[in-house]
């Protein structure tokens, strides 16, 4: 390849040069290593990088194309980052540690410089792949925001327009993807946290059916909610990774042992029969023009490609919010309790042991954090618990039985991901309501179990618009095939910030 | 005129009782749950991602454990629940819980609703005490006070499995309290569900007590007693505090609820802690584990390893084998003898000759050998052997006395009993021609004592007779002996 490599290209075209020789896994890591260089700093996009160890890896992976084993490894010389609330091994048996081990920060004050004595399942999967770590991607702290400003390491910048936010919380992995510091990253999702910075970012963000990605090694947020999937540039790159990362792990009960189709042979560019839903309460108050019309125009593109398009009904949509703002929290507040300064990460240290937790979390936690542990501790407290966590529990129930009467009836559901583009930094900080609403159209996703992906489908005020195509659970497959058709005609998939053009 | 008023009260106890499973590998994660053999307990050193508390583990259940609830559940005839299980988290903050949460049960629990049948030496009888339930949770820390100052914290015990059982408000004495924790104690170790042993901390028993009027069906004022190290000091405390309760109540004092160590020392309990500092643990289902269906089949096959638990089978023995209740219970306080009782009636001997020897000769020579830990399962000659011998003796080709010289040698060696009858020549002559000739002997011999006998003096039979047996050296059948000498002198 010629010296004007730039690495804003999709993980299939990269593995077609490297296969033809045509390029080097070298080349591509050098290609993202030369982009955080010059833009990784100003966009705040990475928490922790190692070139060394990344070139180290794309060595070893140029051997091991060489010997041929990109057959049965698809992501083989690809380099990618990961969201800073995976774990990754930096710490050896005996607990000294490892050269060249990232620290895991969860993007809190309180896991500041921690590491971790073992990794996470999906960088497992991956390095099984083939794929090169580049480094840990900023996000919000304990991936509780959606704007990337909740990160105790300052906010990131979109590369769409560096005064607006890339979303949250995986803002440093959406920003690094559509910024091309990366062929693709890996986010958490726990209520739009993949898809509502994809949409606005521009890059694809497929958050997969609650079961369908092990969370082992995954900082948990909440963990009925929780799910970890890619941003890529292209749907098929979105299904590449997710078929290395999909399976049954035996460390996290919750994961599921389902087959794992092969995704990628799924996309076959043809919606006809399909029947989509429409559901009229997502397109919701405050949504700004730009993004309706956006979101309209994408449908009509699925209809004239031959799917059948109908209104449907989510009735208790404008619940889902109170429901995730009660569950979320309460779990929350119990998975943080283990950060107390007892074992492992800040311990800001007294005289006397309550004094020591206090100080600890006090110091160590944002305040977007101690809200939402405040907000739990309160839904689970004796005398409030039936009114807020068991009622929570049943609209659960009500949200979940309403989607899936609908998606009885209709293939998959079609609605914008976010009712707004990038907004400013600062313009919500003050405001965690307005904040709280962006997920609006993505939380209720999460609420019941669904896999839900985001595909670029335009621009409004020159910044992406996301169209969000929710499925049944563990059927991937078909949200996957409806978002390639769509990308294949509406002519979105090239669509690149300023950065990538430089 | 002074009244005794103490017996206007009722005892109202209820003891939950934690006890360590018997599994090999921890709760939710493959620690070990002791030092492997001959390997000194190292703090620290027994522990994993999971159980320390890392960010990003996942706890998976330990299958094993779940079956040794549901085993205990069904020995306390409790209801198994198969429909949903679930566990939840107990959330609070202290350095030997590491997740900040223990993972436990609350709602819905293994095992509920249960009873346990209760001999009560003591008070004579037997008491029946519900089982509210039993459940499966995970073990803290030990933490331990090193200095002025500052404590340490050992993670080999966090996340140990454990099983907590609670009973109803059915216990009326401290002596039952005792009697309670002793049987469970003998039942949780016949299933193998515990070692259950106070002393090394893999049982441990907490009471809940309270005194009210007689006659009056609300509860009074309930205090939790802490601290109890053995049976004895469960008895003693309840004791303690029932005195205390109707002191405070004859003279009109409130009593507050609280919960309260007992001072083995001092003999007396120590308040800890009042119920308005009581916790609220915020209980909620544990998203990390989805709800556990145990399937009818798996209750099923654990209903059938349920064994013949001593209660039952001391009610059998007495029951249905006509045994006295002391041989009964002699029998069942040691299940291996039990066992080699019940074969030896397999082998068709009479329950109550089959008892006599088991629990007379037979457990002297086991008890002499007590310091060795030998048990009746490991004795060389097996239920057969004995059996072999106590059918000699029915059959009178062996007497009482012979038996026991045959049974203390073939205890050691288990060589078959009748061989060493022939052996050593301790067979038994029940031939009455041969007997009849030796009495005719002894007649000739001695024909003063016998015209002595015939006019009165009686006490000379017992004379004649050892005069046979020795002209026999020992080997007739003495009932033999008596009959046929009898008839003759009386005819």
């Amino acid at each position: 390849m010629s010296v004007e490599l730039t690495p804003d290209g999709t993980i299939a075209d990269a593995v077609a040069a490297l296969r033809a020789g045509d390029t080097s896994a070298r080349e591509l890591t050098d290609a993202c290593l030369a982009r955080i260089e010059r833009d990784g700093a100003r966009l705040n996009t990475f928490l922790a990088v190692d070139p060394d160890a990344a070139r180290q890896a794309a060595d070893e992976a140029d051997a091991a194309l060489a010997r041929g084993e990109g057959a049965d490894r698809p992501l083989l010389g690809i380099p990618y980052a990961l969201k800073d609330i995976f774990v990754t091994r930096a710490l050896d048996f005996d607990g000294r540690p490892l050269p060249g081990g990232f620290p895991t920060t969860a993007g809190s004050r309180i896991l500041e410089g921690y590491r971790s004595p073992f990794p996470s399942s999906a960088e497992e999967r991956l390095a099984d792949a083939g794929a090169i770590l580049l480094g840990k991607t900023n996000c919000d702290e304990f991936a509780m925001g959606s704007s990337n400003e909740n990160s105790a390491y300052g906010p990131v910048r979109n590369p769409w327009d560096e005064s607006t936010v890339p979303g949250g919380s995986s803002g440093g992995s959406s920003a690094a993807v559509a910024g091309g510091q990366a062929y693709f990253a890996l986010g958490t999702d726990t209520g739009g946290s993949i898809r509502q910075p994809a949409s606005l970012t521009g890059t694809v963000g497929l958050k997969p059916t609650y079961g369908r990605v092990s969370r082992w090694g995954m900082i948990a947020f909440a963990s009925s909610l929780d799910q970890c999937g890619p941003f890529t540039r292209s749907v098929r790159d979105s299904a590449v990774v997710l078929g290395a990362l999909a399976g049954h792990d035996p460390r996290d009960s919750t994961s599921v042992d389902t087959p794992v189709p092969d995704y990628v042979a799924g996309l076959t560019g043809d919606v006809r029969g399909l029947r989509l839903g429409v559901p009229r309460e997502y397109f919701v108050p405050g949504m700004e023009p730009g993004v309706e019309a956006a979101v309209r125009a994408a449908i009509d593109v699925l209809r004239a490609e031959g799917a059948e398009i109908v209104d449907v009904s989510l009735p208790s949509t404008d619940r889902g919010l109170a429901t995730y703002y009660i569950i979320a929290p309460a779990e929350a507040s119990a998975n943080l309790a283990r950060f107390d300064g007892v074992r492992y990460g800040l311990s800001a240290g007294a005289d006397e042991l309550w004094e020591n937790y206090t100080r600890t979390r006090g110091a160590g936690f944002g305040p977007e954090v101690k809200r939402r542990i405040m907000l739990g501790t309160y839904a689970l407290s004796a005398g409030y618990y039936d009114a807020y966590y068991v009622k929570a529990q049943q609209v659960r129930t009500l949200i979940k039985d309403e989607f899936d009467e609908v998606l009885s009836s209709v293939d998959a559901i079609l609605a914008p991901t976010s009712p707004t583009v990038a907004f400013k930094i600062g313009a919500k900080v003050d405001d965690p309501l307005a904040m709280y609403l962006n997920d609006a159209c993505t939380l209720p996703v999460n609420i019941a179990g669904l896999p839900g992906i985001s595909v670029p489908c335009g621009l409004s005020d020159g910044l992406p618009v996301g169209l969000q195509v929710i499925g049944r659970a563990f059927d991937e497959g078909t949200i996957l095939r409806i978002a390639d058709a769509y990308e294949r005609v509406a002519g979105f998939g090239d669509l690149r910030p300023a950065t990538a053009r430089a | 005129m002074a009244i005794s008023t103490r017996t206007q009260f009722e005892t109202i106890i209820g003891i939950e009782v934690h006890a360590q499973l018997r599994t090999s590998s921890k709760m939710f994660c493959p620690c070990p749950t002791a030092p492997a053999e001959g390997q000194a307990d190292e703090p620290n050193t027994r522990v994993c991602p999971v159980c320390m508390g890392m960010p990003g583990t996942l706890p998976v259940i330990n299958r094993r454990a779940v079956e040794l609830v549901m085993l205990t559940g069904l020995a306390l005839n409790c209801r198994v629940e198969i429909d949903a299980v679930r566990f939840e988290r107990k959330n609070y903050f202290y350095p030997d819980l590491p997740k900040g949460y223990q993972i436990s049960q609350y709602a819905l629990p293994l095992t509920s609703n249960g009873r346990l049948v209760v001999p009560v030496p003591a008070e004579g009888g037997e008491v029946t005490v519900g089982i509210t339930r039993a459940h499966l949770e995970e073990d803290t820390a030990r933490m331990q006070h090193a200095g002025r100052g500052y404590s340490v914290v050992d993670f080999n015990r966090a996340g140990v499995p454990l099983m907590e059982i609670v009973t109803e408000p059915d216990i009326r004495s401290p002596a039952q309290a005792r009697a309670y924790g002793e049987t469970l104690r003998e039942l949780l170790r016949a299933i193998g569900a515990s070692n259950a042993d106070m002393e090394a901390g893999s049982m441990r028993i907490e009471g809940n007590v309270s005194l009210r009027p007689v006659g009056s069906t609300t509860f009074g004022t309930k205090v939790e007693v802490k601290n109890l190290n053995s049976f004895r000091s469960l008895e003693r405390a309840l004791e303690y505090e029932v005195a205390r309760h109707a002191e405070a109540l004859e003279r009109g004092e409130p009593l507050v609820q609280e919960t309260r160590g007992w001072d083995e020392e001092n003999g007396r309990t120590i308040v800890q802690r009042s119920k308005e500092e009581a916790n609220d643990y915020r209980y909620f289902p544990e998203p990390d584990l989805p709800p556990l269906r145990p399937s009818e089949a798996w209750v099923a096959e654990l209903r059938a390893q349920v064994p013949e638990l001593p209660a039952q089978r001391r009610l059998r023995y007495v029951n249905e084998l006509g045994l006295s209740e002391y041989d009964a219970g002699v029998l069942t306080a040691d299940a291996a003898l039990a066992a080699y009782f019940d074969a030896v009636v397999e082998a068709g001997i009479a329950p109550k000759p089959a008892a006599n020897w088991v629990t007379g000769e037979f457990s002297r020579l086991l008890n002499q050998r007590a310091a060795d830990g030998l048990r009746a399962d490991a004795v060389a000659l097996g239920p057969g052997g004995l059996a072999r011998l106590i059918g000699e003796i029915d059959a009178g080709r062996v007497s009482g006395t012979n038996a026991k010289t045959v049974l203390a040698t073939a205890f050691e060696t288990g060589e078959d009993p009748v061989a060493i009858v022939e052996r050593e020549g301790l067979g038994q002559v029940s031939d009455g021609d041969a007997i009849g000739a030796e009495i005719e002997a002894v007649l000739a011999e001695f024909p003063s004592q016998v015209a002595d006998y015939r006019s009165g003096k009686q006490q000379l039979f017992g004379f004649l007779v050892g005069q046979v047996m020795k002209r026999m050296a020992g080997r007739a059948d003495a009932r033999l002996v008596n009959q046929e000498l009898r008839r003759r002198l009386d005819a």
